[in-house]
């Protein structure tokens, strides 16, 4: 169904019927990051990798990565977590129940 | 695919996202968290009913979806009977051999607490009644949010609403929220849950029940709005927190008709922590408060009584 219906339709009659979508996931393409005044950054060094962050995002803009790393402290981890900054609108849920306070809200400048 | 253990601490959520993000829902929304955790519980195969709501019109804006799901839209009060015609199609085409009757497709109904506690009531008792193999899922954020704040039975004792404002009159809603579970439970079916995003393990673990279940289940998510609670975007974990915290919220599991508390609170804390922190609870008075506890109070007394322990412990602090 996805391959019968083009996306880029000019006209109404182009449009599937019944005014289906027939793409799904397509929101991903939105970015939603121009509704952020504060942007997060994690502090990689201070992170203890708990996951609470990711699990709290409504918008699943904190990503898990499998990437070592290790802090100056000798300490090994296995992922990481880094901020997808399309889609994050800056909520700051993440850096309010981060329990080490390993992200910080700056405000954004544009 | 799906989730096929018990999920038991953190890190046995499945990583892979199921719902898209680039939605247009609020910054801090509860029930966009409630919708990423139960989409990571479904099989490719589920079909989403979805009645009207704030994650309805905020998801499928044409001609994109947040959904990896075959999905379909449907209006306030035909959820659960949309929902149960599906399942009650997918049971005839297996049984006429058009599909693989060895593979099981789930309808998983989502809808909000307007089109669930006001205008879906009818269609949810009868879905319940008729026995369907569907898993309901109610986000509760306590009003009708979508179209602007309106009150709704599962609006609380006392809070702001356009509808319920406050004057010289009116001093919020008179009227106390209404306990769907309850409702549900008189129906006997087998799996009926209280959800809160503040406690993942628990909600995602109470959705692998209700979805593995045969036969209907119900799953009620406690899910804060930022603009309808006037609350700050990332005060959401915390409210839904204080929500279990002070007892306004219990979490229940009730498995063919024997309740249990999952979170139990051993000392509870005053219900004014958790509405001092929300705007819709402001021009409560000292004396209102105290109303509001005495109801708390007299709630986890019947639910301390009804589970036949002291789940929720006694007021500290």
């Amino acid at each position: 169904m996805e391959k019968t219906y083009k996306r880029d339709f000019s006209t109404w009659r182009e449009v599937p019927i019944g005014g289906i979508i027939p793409w799904p996931g397509t929101t991903a393409e939105v970015e939603t990051h121009a509704w952020r005044a504060y942007r997060p950054v994690i502090n990689q060094d201070k992170c203890i990798r708990c996951r609470l962050c990711w699990v709290y995002c409504p918008d699943a803009a904190i990503l898990e990565v499998d990437e070592e790393y290790t802090t100056p402290s000798g300490r090994k981890y296995n992922i990481s977590y880094r901020v997808d900054l399309a889609h994050c609108k800056g909520c700051g849920i993440c850096a309010y129940e981060c329990p080490v306070k390993a992200i910080e809200m700056i405000p954004e400048e544009r | 695919m799906g989730v096929n253990k018990p999920i038991k601490v953190l890190w046995d959520i499945p990583r892979e996202e199921r719902f898209a993000p680039g939605h247009s829902m609020c910054q801090g929304c509860g029930a966009a968290i409630t919708m990423r955790h139960l989409a990571k519980i479904m099989d490719k195969n589920t079909i989403i009913a979805m009645g009207t709501g704030c994650v309805e019109v905020t998801t499928t804006l044409f001609p994109r979806t947040s959904w990896r799901n075959p999905w379909i839209h449907l209006a306030f009060e035909n959820t659960a009977a949309v929902a149960s015609g599906v399942e009650a199609a997918l049971k005839a085409l297996s049984r006429k051999k058009i599909i693989d009757d060895s593979r099981r497709i789930k309808v998983v109904a989502i809808a909000g607490d307007g089109g669930t506690f006001d205008i879906g009531l009818q269609s949810l008792s009868g879905m319940l009644e008729r026995r369907h193999n569907v898993m309901y899922v109610v986000y509760d954020n306590e009003a009708y949010m979508n179209t602007g704040i309106q009150r709704s039975s599962a609006t609380p004792y006392g809070a702001w609403t356009t509808t319920t404002p406050i004057g010289t009159k009116l001093r919020g809603k008179p009227q106390p929220k209404k306990d769907i579970i309850t409702i549900a439970l008189a129906h006997g079916i087998p799996y009926i849950a209280t959800a809160n995003i503040a406690y993942p393990v628990d909600m995602v673990e109470k959705f692998r029940k209700a979805y593995e279940v045969d036969g209907p289940s119900l799953v009620h998510v406690y899910s804060p709005c930022t603009p309808g609670w006037r609350i700050r975007n990332e005060h959401t974990i915390e409210v839904a927190r204080l929500a279990v915290q002070t007892g306004v919220w219990v979490q229940l599991e009730i498995i063919e008709g024997e309740p249990r508390v999952t979170i139990k609170v051993p000392r509870r804390k005053h219900v004014r922590h958790y509405l001092r922190i929300q705007g819709r609870f402001r021009h409560l008075t000292d004396s209102d408060i105290e109303t509001i506890q005495k109801m708390v109070d007299e709630y986890v007394e019947k639910i301390n009584k009804w589970v036949g322990e002291e789940a929720i412990g006694p007021v500290v602090e």
